[in-house]
């Protein structure tokens, strides 16, 4: 009886999570350009579309090369400050952790508009690099998070050990830290492409009018009336979420990732 | 290895980077938002440096008392909703087999991750005539003909549960992992039904957490700037979009910032609170 409630529950939390993606899935493969579901006809053209319209190519690619770009700026970022603020003893420079961790907790209209400010004074505004130094900045908070984790995971000792058989800091680093991170650094990265994929905000106000990243341009379509192919991208960008997300938790811990400490522990 | 406090001006060297950027592209773009936020509007050209409070005491008119009052209205029914379907959801989960939760996690994930753009491009069309919910409705001899549900206050509403919910599950997750289970089996043996033992133990026990799960999901709504314009009226929009609509389409850059810098106070206001919720919760 309770475990039938429970899946019960279970199943309408999933059914909610669900029904506007089975929607847009069913709408994505309409034969002709209508919305409407259930689907008439049955046809993948709009997945087509997505590669063969050079506008929805170049939206895909300027979207992939920022995601790609900025995630690995963050991490760039982020390691360094990790790794210090696990090697040394210093309170202070808990500051910075700090300003990373700021830009994602605050509502992203907010960074959005600093970004657009200092763009605009400075004169850079609209040049392709300013987002991906604005998205690294914006998500630099997710592998700053990982990588946190994965430093306090490691056990000092084994540290120790290297440094009594004299290997120098730089030694240590390479040969017993790096391989024990790489999983966080992987996820931390994972994490802020996914992001960066999906993200509006920032990229509308600092290249909005140079540059169309996919979800800009799903918006701008939006406003222009209906295609198909705007459903269509979604589905594309739902699977490509899961499939990242199920490769980092098929390789990594996700639940010790999300903040649950593993049960042996 | 211990932790030793930094000895030569080498040891400061990994901090160099990720300090230069993170003052050079947040601390600073930061100040300028504050700085321009006093400046005079240039409709020419972005804006005059002045020093002026004219930008601020705008705020003191209705139109802005509404918009304000509608966006802390709309973030606390949403943060209410996804507590209350979040945290026996959460509950529940952390309580399943390892693969279920690894699952649902990828899933949450997913929905998380997704564009407000995306989420309210699905939205728009699940409450579409054509080709939305209603039809099912229509189907089932609910409804004689399939109606469009939006733009309207429930559609905003929904679409920004769907939103912040992941989110909420993830926030109280760890909390939900780490409780003690003997605390039920204790209430259970004591012949407490579960519904019982969830509402007068799991629930009292967690009293902090959901606080500050309330306030960090409210801070979340609080950002929602596209699923207003998407499936609301204009009466429904909120700070968030107002703000997006006087730095670009309005180009009163200053007004913006002058909002922009009001929101963060409201929004370090219950941080600061949620922070307090958390050492009393670990103090207790």
């Amino acid at each position: 009886m309770n475990t039938f409630l429970q899946r019960c529950y279970f199943a309408l939390f999933g059914l909610f999570l669900a029904m506007p993606l089975i929607v847009v899935a069913g709408v994505s493969v309409n034969e002709k350009q209508t919305l409407a579901f259930p689907p008439q006809g049955f046809s993948l053209s709009w997945y087509g579309e997505i590669f063969a319209n050079p506008e929805w190519r170049s939206a895909l690619i300027a979207s992939l090369t920022l995601a790609a770009l900025s995630a690995a700026l963050a991490l760039i970022i982020a390691l360094p400050l990790a790794w210090f603020l696990w090697r040394r003893h210093a309170p202070w420079a808990n500051v910075f952790q700090l300003l990373g961790i700021a830009p994602f907790t605050l509502p992203p209209v907010i960074t959005a508009l600093g970004f657009l400010t200092f763009w605009a004074t400075t004169g850079f505004y609209g040049q392709p690099a300013t987002a991906v130094i604005s998205h690294a900045i914006f998500f630099v908070t997710l592998p700053l998070v990982t990588l946190s984790l994965g430093f306090s995971s490691i056990d000092r000792s084994l540290v120790e050990a290297a440094a009594t058989m004299g290997a120098d800091d730089r030694t240590v680093f390479r040969t017993v830290v790096l391989p024990l991170i790489r999983p966080y650094l992987v996820s931390g990265y994972a994490f802020a492409f996914v992001l960066s994929l999906n993200e509006y905000i920032v990229a509308y106000m600092t290249v909005g009018f140079t540059l169309e990243t996919l979800p800009i341009k799903i918006f701008n379509a939006l406003r222009y009336g209906y295609t198909p192919t705007m459903a269509s991208v979604t589905i594309l960008f739902v699977v490509v979420a899961a499939t990242i997300f199920g490769l980092v938790a098929r390789f990594g811990d996700l639940p010790k990732l999300l903040g649950a400490m593993s049960s042996r522990e | 290895m211990r932790r030793e406090p930094p000895q030569k001006l080498a040891d400061y060297g990994p901090l160099v980077f990720p300090a230069g950027m993170l003052i050079v592209f947040f601390v600073v773009p930061f100040a300028t938002m504050i700085a321009v936020s006093f400046f005079r509007r240039d409709p020419a050209g972005f804006y005059t440096p002045d020093f002026v409070f004219d930008n601020y005491a705008r705020f003191l008119s209705l139109f802005f008392g509404k918009v304000l009052g509608f966006s802390l209205f709309l973030a606390i029914a949403v943060a209410i909703c996804c507590v209350v379907l979040a945290v026996p959801f959460t509950y529940l989960l952390a309580r399943t087999r390892r693969k279920t939760q690894v699952l649902w996690l990828v899933a949450l994930l997913s929905v998380l991750s997704l564009s407000e753009v995306i989420i309210g491009f699905a939205w728009s069309t699940l409450f579409s005539r054509t080709a939305g919910i209603t039809n099912l409705f229509v189907a089932l001899g609910l409804m004689s003909e399939a109606v469009a549900l939006n733009p309207s206050f429930g559609a905003v509403l929904t679409a920004m549960v769907y939103q912040a919910l992941p989110y909420t599950v993830l926030v109280l997750y760890p909390a939900l992992v780490r409780l003690d289970p003997t605390l039920t089996e204790a209430a259970r043996t004591l012949g407490a039904s579960p519904l019982r033992a969830f509402f007068t133990v799991v629930v009292p026990a967690l009293r902090n957490t959901i606080l500050a799960t309330l306030i960090m999901v409210f801070i979340f709504a609080l950002g929602s700037y596209l699923l207003p314009q998407i499936l609301g009226r204009p009466q429904h929009w909120t700070l968030s979009v107002l703000i997006t609509d006087q730095a670009i389409y309005q180009s009163n850059m200053p007004f913006a910032a002058a909002m922009a810098v009001f929101l963060v106070l409201v929004t370090l206001a219950l941080v600061a609170l949620t922070v307090y919720a958390g050492r009393k919760g670990e103090a207790a």
